[in-house]
């Protein structure tokens, strides 16, 4: 019988915010040799952002898993530690201000989404319409002209005025409902076997329509907006979760032989993509180092950065993360991994398994299968998501540009996240809510009155 | 559902374990290549992120480290008097460093083992790590004796004075010099630039002749002979009798070796202080053919040759030539055809002299003291080899004063002082003006500095015998007046 652990949570969730403010005064003292000034308002601010969020959570979704909100705050709050010390070092684009407004902002997004969406079921019945929604956030900036749409290659914004926004990143969350929906529907069919073939059982030749929709789907992200993150993002979660869904190995083989027919197809297409496989393999030589565009500079300034750290890390706010192009937010897991070193990341990254951990567990125990196909989805895009990143900039997989779920700056991507840790508070909620008592029982207390 | 689901978790498990792994493989294994490598700036930007040591000689400061207002280069290097003292620190450059700077690295930037426990205790009290200081032997008033007298010169050249008893480095001076302050800024185009403008200068204002050049010895190496003549037989002194022929035929040549411009030598038969007062060249070029080529080596073997030395800086090897006939070995004895020494391998035959037979291993580090002044290691001097018996010395020590009183090198004459000496004037090979040499210690009864200086074609416009005395000698007296005069 699970618990609501609200005390824990509380408890849980302070600690989060204390370890965030030690960081942030940790950097000040490094830097300028001082408590940064503005610490007490910081540490208020995001101490009274959660606040709202837990109680938020403690009154619309009493049930839900306890750990999971105190996980992202600990995260989010790191991510703007490392944005507030890379702003420290003037390096240009970090603000740490914008990030903490944003994380509000999220967090409004988290409680609206908890008040407004009192059961995550009725989701179901707008299957089609998240899908539609999914896919117009994706195709608007591929149809919008460069000038409003792209930044540094990637044609993945709406900017209008000083305001941009990456619609890619709610897509990825209507998307994720879509497909549960559909799923769900569609299960039956999907699982039904064609032909068997060496132990594999294969489906029929026209049930593979959904998998090459999305396939292609996530081809025309790649080659419209140069999006291979997205695009390889979109395509995993979908397999999983069809997977999931199905319960056919066959699919996640189909999916791996179009992926690699895909990646094969765009790296003799488009050579940016070929070039991420050569840098992946050797990303040392002067002659992608030494190459202005498209070059390893920014992934060899990543691992410089990992090798600067090493175990201990150099402390916050005394490597020189700022070397690192970007590092506030493709490269934010590179600057950590500077600062905290080997030991900081560890932690990092058991927090973010963690998160993921708590995701799938909701999902064992939810007990429809739209719940289960939801916030299993959600839990593995997660880890799928950081997968991708980390290991790109890590240099274990090709490099393909993705945000770092709640560390990476931007707003986007902070709000879109919030809203699926939402979904995965309600799902949870609803999967550890203890089920109404059965009629029988009633009936059977009934005869002993008699 | 829950048969996939619970697979997808350990997919998820193994994408985490294999992100963890590779963060491990990257800051555990590779994290030293990836911090060594060339175009990693933070190795740039650490040089400078920490206050190094001082390097101190005689009290007075020679380098240090002063606080900037940039936070990139926080701490830049300062030599107050750059260009005297050259060739004891060195420079400390965006990538690299030489002499002391580059010899005692470890110890002023604070990363050596020696110093962990004072880092511990920095760690503690949150104070930030200070170099150690490196207090040098050098003696202040004969280093600017030395490099006075020798630019006065006008030439190239080198003066390194060591003390006889202990072996520490007075004096350490070559010409032409450079500012190490040019080569220790932190804008990489213009040192680089510098650098390789004088690294391609022909007159070598980088290199450190004192240890880091062979010459040829010429006379002054007579002294090697001269000990190993008297070794070879206890009963030969000052006073025993050699044949000093105007010409010395050579055996197996239609060649004859000749005393300095032709003249005679005495009446043709002299005594050994004679011989060394006068530099007659048949007398010596016979002794080294009477006592062959191996006890000549071995004598030269004695005084430190072919003993690797690093004072801490590498010291280039002397060498007295490959065994060859006998008019080689006459001419090799007189400090001629493959003979070539250092500088300093002439003043430790010097010193070695005059402590009377033992040669100290020289050393240029005194004292190395922490941040707080505490001392973590001072100089332990140590024998080096003995050269010849405390007799043989005392006859050797003689007639070096006899030469500085009625020879070749009465312009080392210090009032007041008993100075020892030998000149020398080295052939070079190829035509050019002969090197003037100069060997000394003194006061002679209880020596307390030898010194060797040479000037590169500084014999050139003298034409009578005492041309190694004529301009090395007077180098020699100025620096040797700066010390033992009050």
């Amino acid at each position: 019988m699970p618990a609501k652990r609200r005390v824990a949570q509380l408890v849980m969730l302070a600690l989060a915010v204390l370890i965030v403010m030690g960081a942030y005064a940790n950097v000040g003292l490094a830097v300028d040799g001082r408590v940064p000034a503005g610490m007490l308002a910081y540490g208020l601010g995001l101490g009274g952002i959660m606040l709202v969020a837990y109680l938020v959570l403690a009154k619309f979704a009493p049930w839900a898993d306890p750990l999971i909100l105190p996980l992202v705050t600990l995260i989010n709050g790191l991510g703007l530690v490392m944005i507030y010390r890379l702003e420290s070092a003037k390096m240009p684009g970090a603000s740490a201000a914008n990030q903490i407004m944003w994380t509000g902002l999220g967090v409004v997004m988290f409680a609206a989404t908890l008040v407004v969406l009192r059961d995550h079921r009725m989701l179901q019945r707008l299957t089609y319409t998240a899908g539609a929604i999914g896919l117009v956030l994706l195709a608007i900036p591929a149809l919008l002209p460069g000038s409003l749409s792209e930044v540094q290659g990637a044609k993945i914004w709406i900017r209008i005025g000083g305001f941009s926004i990456q619609p890619g990143e709610f897509a990825k969350l209507a998307l994720v409902v879509f497909f549960a929906g559909y799923l769900v529907a569609k299960r039956d069919v999907l699982a039904l076997a064609g032909r068997r073939l060496l132990f594999i059982d294969l489906p029929r030749a026209r049930d593979l329509g959904p998998v090459l929709a999305t396939w292609g789907l996530s081809l025309l992200v790649l080659v419209f907006e140069k999006d291979l993150g997205t695009s390889l993002l979109l395509f995993g979660t979908f397999i999983a979760m069809i997977y999931i869904a199905t319960q056919r190995t066959s699919w996640v083989l189909i999916g791996l032989l179009l992926f690699v027919g895909g990646a094969y197809l765009a790296g003799l297409a488009f050579s940016h993509v070929g070039d991420r496989f050569e840098i992946w393999l050797n990303p040392g030589s002067s002659e992608f180092y030494d190459r202005e565009i498209g070059g390893s500079y920014q992934i060899m300034q990543g691992l410089f950065g990992f090798g600067a750290g090493g175990i201990l890390g150099t402390g916050l706010g005394q490597g020189h993360p700022e070397l690192i192009p970007l590092s506030f937010s493709d490269f934010i897991f590179a600057a950590t991994g500077e600062e905290l070193g080997l030991t900081g990341l560890m932690a990092l990254l058991m927090l973010y398994a963690l998160l993921v951990e708590r995701g799938l567990r909701t999902s064992l125990a939810a007990r429809d299968p739209f719940s289960k196909l939801l916030s299993g989805g959600l839990a593995f895009l997660l880890a799928w998501q950081v997968f991708i990143i980390v290991g790109g900039v890590t240099n274990l997989i090709p490099l393909t540009g993705l945000v770092t779920p709640f560390m990476s700056q931007g707003g986007s991507a902070l709000l879109a996240n919030w809203i699926l840790i939402a979904l995965l508070v309600r799902t949870s909620d609803a999967a550890r809510r203890p089920p109404p008592q059965a009629i029988q029982n009633e009936g059977l207390t009934q005869v002993f009155q008699r | 559902m829950n048969s996939t689901l619970k697979r997808v978790s350990v997919a998820c498990l193994a994408m985490f374990a294999l992100l963890m792994i590779n963060v491990n493989f990257l800051q555990a294994v590779r994290a030293e290549e990836l911090r060594a490598d060339a175009r990693n700036v933070r190795n740039f930007y650490e040089r400078y992120s920490i206050e190094r040591g001082r390097i101190i000689a005689g009290g007075k400061v020679i380098a240090q480290s002063v606080e900037t207002d940039s936070k990139r280069f926080r701490f830049i290097r300062q030599y107050p008097d750059a260009k005297l003292y050259a060739h004891v620190t060195g420079f400390f450059s965006p990538e690299s460093a030489s002499a002391i700077e580059a010899s005692e690295n470890k110890l002023l930037d604070g990363s050596s083992a020696d110093l962990l426990l004072r880092r511990s205790i920095d760690l503690f009290t949150g104070e930030p790590t200070k170099g150690a200081n490196v207090e040098v032997t050098i003696n202040p008033k004969a280093q600017k004796a030395a490099y006075d007298a020798l630019r006065q010169s006008g030439k190239r050249g080198a003066v390194i004075a060591i003390e006889p008893k202990t072996g520490a480095i007075l004096a350490m001076v070559s010409l032409p010099t450079y500012d190490p302050t040019e080569l220790s800024g932190t804008d990489k185009g213009k040192v680089f630039g510098r650098y390789d403008e004088l690294a391609k200068d022909k007159d070598q204002p980088l290199l450190n002749r004192a240890i880091g050049q062979t010459y040829p010895p010429g006379s002054t190496f007579k002294v090697v002979t001269m000990a190993a003549y008297l070794e070879d037989d206890s009963s030969r002194g000052p006073d025993t009798t050699v044949d000093a022929p105007q010409n010395l035929p050579l055996p197996n040549t239609n060649i004859s070796l000749p005393n300095y411009g032709g003249a005679a030598c005495g009446s043709g038969s002299v005594t050994l202080t004679y011989a060394l007062e006068r530099s007659c060249n048949t007398p010596f070029g016979k002794m080294g053919m009477e006592l062959g080529y191996d006890k000549m080596n071995e004598q030269t073997e004695k005084f430190g040759m072919g003993t690797q030395i690093g004072v801490p800086m590498r010291v280039e090897q002397s060498d007295f030539g490959k065994e060859e006939d006998k008019a080689a070995l006459a001419m090799a004895s007189i400090g001629q055809r493959s003979n070539r020494m250092t500088p300093l391998q002439m003043a430790m035959i010097a010193a070695g002299i005059a402590n009377g037979g033992t040669v100290m291993k020289p050393y240029l580090v005194n004292k190395i003291t922490d941040a707080k002044g505490d001392t973590i290691d001072e100089a332990d001097p140590d024998e080096l080899t003995d050269a010849v018996s405390e007799e043989t010395a005392g006859k050797l020590r003689q007639m070096m004063v006899s030469v500085v009183q009625n020879g070749t090198a009465n312009l080392a004459q210090v009032p007041g002082v008993q100075v020892a000496g030998k000149t020398g004037t080295a052939e070079t090979a190829d035509g050019k003006p002969p090197h003037a040499w100069f060997i000394s210690f003194a006061p002679a009864d209880d020596p307390k500095i030898a010194l060797a200086v040479i000037v590169e074609s500084g014999a050139a416009n003298v034409g009578a015998e005492a041309t190694g005395g004529h301009t090395a000698a007077p180098i020699a007296k100025a620096v040797l007046e700066a010390v033992l005069t009050k």
